[in-house]
């Protein structure tokens, strides 16, 4: 029983957490206290992070097959459930000011990780498909909890139309790869594909592609990005740039590589449309932004793009470079997030980068740490920014894919320019009324993300560890 | 002497460890005592350049000018098995460093009164900076390069943005756009060879030595990679077509500014030139060397034209720089002997020349906040001191024998002479040339009579700029009457590259 349980260790961790949340609050008829609720919930998503190294790594699949744990799957949970785990001490000063503080939020957090945990696990079109909506649900109310907000309702509203669309997608390309291979499973599937295969694993594949495109907001899939970012609160936004879009292409690497490997000139193509698409549609799209959340929507949009360029290598290196990729963009994404969430006047909380004037002069640190961050999404040196570059465009490289690298490589010149005007706005521009003292958990994680970013691309003890834990992850897939 | 210490190493950080202690300090204490780091941050600047500046001539003394392998060489887990921490010198680079080390000790002299706001955050850049530029001429990675190359373009951007003149945001993106799309095609070129090292070596590399001496890639990939390589460095450089940004740039930044852009930042792309495209794809070199041939003097040609016609006394001096960067680019692909020590020279002066004569427009600038040509005039009987100390490095731009202009400008042309004399008579001409804009300037400016009545009492130079300059007037008189001081120590290293790359060629037209 043990044994056999041991690779879901971490999600059942995690549903008992959530769970007893709502049997606690239940039963209590005293003030719930979402600081220990929170802690709580930290407590289990760093437990779930770091089970990973505890488990037995020889046994890795369980329910019959249809959920996997290989080191893969660890990999990404690590960096998962750290991501969710920073997210909800990052919201608790954010939901106190704007009196949002209800336990649900970190229930609702800590059940999108689980519905992550078992996406990357899993091994079987059931599965994935449990899991896709899991941590969609709750992203969905997630993205509307401040339900009193006209914008956060209609962010809510938006993903959850838009995502039951392409979950609809999904499901459908599900069904036929089901009815062509005769199987869930993906290994079955694989099986299927050796032989004799019709028309319509191909089409299932494409379908289930561009439902699993929704959720890493890919273009042509990312019209409702730019909202659900700017109207979701900030640490949700936050979250959402982060963990989600590692959980969704993990899956699709896995999708890709374990089931249909052998149709890996069919997927390459595709996903060299996704990618140049969204390179092109984020980095234009970011140049008149004038709202700081809605332009690291469009970030994220490029940023993803960028992902998707070493999965056409369809190689070891490819997938490793994907991880690497992404690992770097998290922790970006964090510390950005973490930037904005200390852009606060005495009126309240503002979101224009033009907030964002003479920063240099009226709080260096944070003008510093964020410069950090920009310097790193654009890619300069040393900051981990690059090395992310350097492992995502290297393996399409290796691979003959000469155009996309360069076209992913002209985008990233052209979304510089965006990056470029936060830089110039904090230390070329006239002051604005500084930002009121940010607190210690905020500045913390600005700090501790810019100095990770830089830690990560010059110290040989981080690096070499790092890319060698990120080879085993990768190496998985190839068994 | 300096066995077994990471000189290197020290030479690069020693600005970078001084700029992080002014910034935390300054941070870390209280408001009062701030102002006092604010105020002292120039002189802990200068003292740690002038230590920098102490390192490097020690290194320069100390470096073997009979070999021409790599010295000094360090070796340090960086990324991976493939990518690692590895700096030395050759002839090559060495007196880049020194060029630096000796160039940045005057810009923070020369930058004392005249920065108005947020000096500490000023002399933090230009540290950075320093770092940044003298790492360039050690790395002996790829990557490690790379690093160092593009960095350099944040501290730029900042200075350019906060201490520069009224168009000053303009011209910082249209700096950093610019050369950052010109890197960015090269680094795709850099993974790639990455990647095409690990098929054909069994391991992924980026170590220079090994890229250079094991590496073969076969001719057609060399094409690209070399366009790649030189999309990069003709920006830097800048040449003609895509020098545009350049003018821009200098006319915004201060000073101190303008002089690391045009003394080191330019010299960043002959240096990638000579270290990687002409040795890692010879072949590519010579099909393409009557493309750079032609594009030099266009340079040469066109832009000492354009710069007859400035307006702006910096302009001038910019267009007048691109002009002799053509020298430069001409010299390189001329591949013999002559060609790349007259292109090695050529750089070295005019990041003496260039430099001094950016601190001459700056001498005026602060008495005047003007640099337009026609304001001035007469500036002889105002201020002879000035006059000349400017007529000196004018001169020495326009080439006139006994100034180091001289020797850069006829080797290269007797480099380029020997491979097509049609380019050697388009570059002696622009000579003419750039004695037809120099002289305009100076004739302008410094002769005549005081017309203006705003510079009745404009005062001389002061003791600290004569500090800034008399060092840049020695250099430039004793390079120019005593050139083998450097040709000596470029020497080995030169004819090793001459012969790699003769025999890389030969070795295709044989085999």
């Amino acid at each position: 029983m043990w044994m056999t349980l041991q690779p879901v260790l971490g999600e059942i961790i995690l549903a008992i957490t959530a769970s007893q949340f709502m049997l606690l609050t239940g039963l209590s008829k005293s003030k719930k206290r979402p600081d220990l609720i929170r802690l709580m919930a930290v407590v289990g998503l760093l437990a779930f992070a770091f089970v990973g190294f505890v488990t037995d790594r020889n046994v890795t699949e369980t329910f019959g097959g249809a959920f996997i744990n290989d080191d893969f799957a660890r990999y990404v949970k690590l960096i998962i459930g750290l991501a969710g785990a920073a997210a909800i001490v990052l919201s608790r000063n954010y939901l106190r000011s704007e009196r949002l503080d209800q336990y649900e939020f970190s229930v609702l957090l800590v059940y999108a990780v689980l519905g992550m945990g078992i996406m990357v696990s899993s091994n079987d079109l059931l599965t994935l498909y449990i899991g896709v909506e899991m941590q969609a649900l709750a992203l969905y109310v997630l993205a509307a909890f401040n339900r009193d907000s006209l914008r956060a309702s209609e962010a809510g509203l938006k993903y959850f139309v838009l995502g039951a669309l392409s979950s609809g997608i999904l499901l459908y390309g599900a069904s036929l790869i089901y009815g062509y291979s005769g199987s869930l499973r993906f290994d079955g599937i694989a099986l299927a594909l050796q032989g004799d295969y019709g028309p319509g694993l191909v089409g299932g594949m494409i379908f289930l592609l561009c439902g699993l495109a929704f959720k890493i907001s890919a273009a042509p899939f990312h019209m409702w990005t730019p909202d659900v970012y700017e109207g979701a609160p900030t640490p949700v936004t936050g979250f959402f740039a982060g963990a989600p879009k590692l959980a969704a292409i993990a899956l699709i690497a896995r999708v890709l590589y374990e089931p249909f490997g052998d149709l890996a000139e069919g997927w390459t193509l595709a996903l060299m449309v996704f990618a140049g698409l969204s390179m092109v549609v984020g980095a234009l799209g970011g140049l008149m932004q004038t709202n700081i959340k809605r332009l690291m929507a469009y970030s994220s949009i490029t940023n993803m793009g960028y992902a998707l360029v070493p999965l056409t290598a369809g190689t070891l290196a490819g997938v490793a470079g994907m991880l690497t990729f992404m690992t770097i963009y998290v922790v970006t994404v964090i510390g950005v997030f973490a930037c904005i969430l200390q852009m606060r006047i005495r009126n309240g909380i503002v979101e224009q980068i033009s907030d964002l004037s003479g920063l240099a002069e009226t709080n260096k640190g944070l003008a510093i740490t964020l410069t950090v961050m920009m310097v790193s999404l654009i890619g300069i040196p040393p900051f981990a920014g690059f090395w992310g570059k350097w492992f995502a465009f290297g393996p399409a490289i290796g691979a003959g894919h000469y155009f996309i690298v360069v076209l992913a490589l002209v985008a990233s010149v052209v979304g510089a320019f965006y990056y470029l005007r936060i830089i110039r706005l904090m230390w070329f521009a006239e002051a604005n009324e500084g930002f009121v003292a940010a607190p210690r958990i905020e500045r913390s994680f600005s700090l501790v993300s810019a100095v990770l970013l830089l830690a990560m691309g010059i110290l040989p003890f981080i690096t070499y560890p790092g890319l060698n834990l990120i080879r085993d992850a990768a190496s998985s897939l190839f068994g | 002497m300096l066995d077994g210490i990471p000189i290197l190493t020290f030479i690069t950080f020693i600005p970078l460890v001084a700029a992080l202690v002014l910034m935390i300090t300054a941070r870390l204490s209280k408001p009062d005592s701030r102002a006092q780091i604010e105020r002292n941050a120039p002189m802990v600047a200068l003292w740690t350049s002038l230590f920098v500046l102490v390192l490097a001539l020690l290194l320069t003394f100390s470096f073997d000018r009979t070999t021409a392998d790599f010295q000094f060489v360090e070796e340090a887990n960086w990324i991976s098995d493939g990518i690692k921490y590895r700096m030395g010198v050759d002839g090559i680079s060495v007196l880049f460093i020194l060029l630096t080390a000796f160039l940045t000790p005057l810009c923070i002299l020369g930058s004392w009164r005249n920065i108005k706001k947020r000096m500490l955050d000023y002399m933090v850049a230009f540290l950075i900076l320093e770092t940044l530029m003298i790492g360039v001429f050690c790395a002996l990675d790829l990557v490690l390069f790379y690093l160092f190359f593009e960095a350099v373009l944040v501290p730029m951007f900042i200075i350019i943005g906060v201490w520069g003149g009224k168009n000053r945001i303009y011209a910082s993106y249209k700096f950093f756009l610019y050369t950052l799309l010109g890197s960015v095609l090269m680094l795709a070129a850099m993974l790639w060879i990455y990647y095409y090292s690990g098929t054909q070596l069994g391991a992924p590399t980026t170590n220079i030595e090994v890229l250079i001496n094991d590496l073969k890639i076969p001719g057609g990939p060399q094409i690209w990679l070399w366009l790649a390589f030189f999309a990069s460095f003709a920006v830097k450089m800048p040449m003609w077509p895509v020098h545009t940004w350049l003018p821009d740039a200098h006319v915004e930044a201060p000073t101190a500014g303008s002089v690391i852009l045009a003394g080191i930042l330019l010299k960043l792309g002959g240096y990638g030139l000579l270290r990687f495209s002409i040795t890692m794809f010879p072949e590519a070199s010579v099909t393409l060397a009557p493309l750079v041939f032609w594009m030099s003097v266009i340079a040469i040609i066109y832009t000492s034209l354009v710069a007859y016609r400035q307006l702006d006394m910096k302009k001038l001096i910019a267009y007048s720089s691109v002009a002799h960067m053509g020298f430069v680019t001409m010299g390189i692909f001329a591949m013999n002997v002559q060609g790349v020590q007259g292109a090695i020279f050529q750089m070295l002066s005019h990041g003496v020349i260039s430099g001094a004569l950016f601190f001459c427009v700056g001498v005026i600038y602060d008495r005047m906040h003007t640099r337009e040509i026609a304001f001035y005039g007469g500036l002889a009987k105002k201020m002879p001191i000035f006059a000349a100390i400017f007529l000196l490095f004018t001169m020495a731009n326009v080439g006139l024998p006994g100034t180091s202009g001289f020797v850069g400008e006829i080797l290269t042309m007797i480099g380029a002479y020997q491979v097509n004399p049609w380019i050697a008579f388009g570059a002696a001409f622009g000579m003419i040339l750039s004695a037809v804009y120099a002289l305009h300037l100076f004739r302008e400016t410094v002769f005549g009579d005081v017309q203006n009545e705003k510079l009745n009492d404009i005062a001389d130079m002061n003791a600290r700029e004569l500090w800034v300059l008399v060092p840049l007037v020695i250099m430039t008189l004793v390079l120019g009457v005593y050139p083998s001081l450097i040709t000596d120590i470029t020497a080995v290293s030169v004819d090793n590259l001459i012969s790699n790359f003769n025999a890389a060629n030969s070795a295709v037209a044989g085999g």
